[in-house]
């Protein structure tokens, strides 16, 4: 038993190892594929309310006073009113300071912090540098495309977005 | 252990059922009539279809109404600013609507506001209900 664990272990390791060491040659701003994927998350009302409209953004996206400001503006969230009711909305900030990029409880969280000045505090993810960066392969017209909508549908190219799978083999632009 | 956990199962789907058999469109029918101060007879679903297709002005010179983001046809999905799906509106194609007084209270809140920049009395909620739960 203890040696089929071992072995399973070792596989793993050399799995990853390799890789890392196939996707390290495309770069390493791009080329981070098999880290991307967001540790699993589950809240109730988070995913309840907030994966309503969209998908239920991670908190390791944004800093803690970016999700201040979000939760502090629902009434008008980016033109439509997302209010709720202030119990509601008082747990779902928690959750989201608790997980926030400059928690220090993701890795995605610590890349998103590496390019951001420690006073910002964006409101949108996609105002993000690392957001920015990681797309800059992604051509303009994409990102209009009657198929995508918006850059805030993550899932129209990141097919497993909301199950938090974010890695570039997983990426499919839809024409 | 398939057995206990099928029964478990089942046990869960019961208490999801009990606790969401609360709401009916009719008991928020008969609620938004009594809020609104007339008779449940007197809701009307020609009003509510219009109150539905009714144009407003929205952004970027664009009208917007109920059917912008829930599509002509309340039977279909539609589709959020965002583009992510939003299961049909009509009970005949989605049962689970208006079964639970609280949401159907938000989206009121939220959806009057945006798309009729004003809150809708209850009557407007009742003859809304009214159209919706006889679509088929």
């Amino acid at each position: 038993m203890n040696y089929l664990l071992r072995g399973i272990g070792v596989l793993a390791a050399v799995g990853t190892i390799s890789l890392l060491a196939f996707s390290l040659p495309s770069g390493e701003a791009h080329g981070d594929g098999g880290g991307d994927t967001l540790p699993r998350l589950t809240h109730k009302a988070w995913q309840q309310e907030c994966a309503s409209c969209h998908i239920a953004y991670a908190p390791a996206f944004l800093p803690k006073a970016s999700w201040r400001r979000v939760m502090g503006g629902l009434g008008q969230h980016f033109g439509e009113d997302a209010s709720l009711d202030p119990a509601t909305q008082a747990d779902i900030l928690r959750f989201l300071e608790i997980n926030a990029a400059d928690a220090g409880t993701s890795r995605i969280g610590r890349k998103v912090m590496q390019r951001m000045d420690a006073q910002d505090a964006p409101l949108r993810i996609t105002e993000s540098r690392w957001f920015v960066r990681k797309h800059d392969e992604v051509p303009r017209a994409a990102w209009s495309r009657k198929s995508v909508g918006s850059a805030a549908n993550c899932a129209a190219c990141h097919r497993q977005a909301e199950q938090g799978v974010f890695d570039d083999d997983s990426v499919r632009i839809p024409k | 252990m398939i057995k206990r956990l099928f029964c478990s199962g089942l046990a869960a789907l019961g208490m999801v059922a009990v606790a969401s058999a609360a709401d009916t469109p009719a008991s928020l029918m008969a609620h938004y009539a009594q809020a609104a101060g007339v008779p449940l007879a007197s809701l009307s679903a020609a009003r509510g279809a219009a109150l539905y297709r009714a144009e407003h002005p929205g952004r970027n010179a664009q009208t917007v109404s109920c059917a912008s983001c829930h599509t002509a046809d309340p039977k279909q999905p539609g589709r959020s600013r965002v583009g992510k799906r939003i299961e049909p509106l009509a009970p005949a194609a989605n049962p689970g609507r208006f079964t639970d007084a609280a949401k159907v209270e938000k989206w009121f809140r939220r959806n009057c506001g945006d798309v009729l920049q004003r809150e809708c009395s209850a009557r407007e909620k009742g003859d809304f209900i009214a159209w919706l739960s006889q679509v088929q």
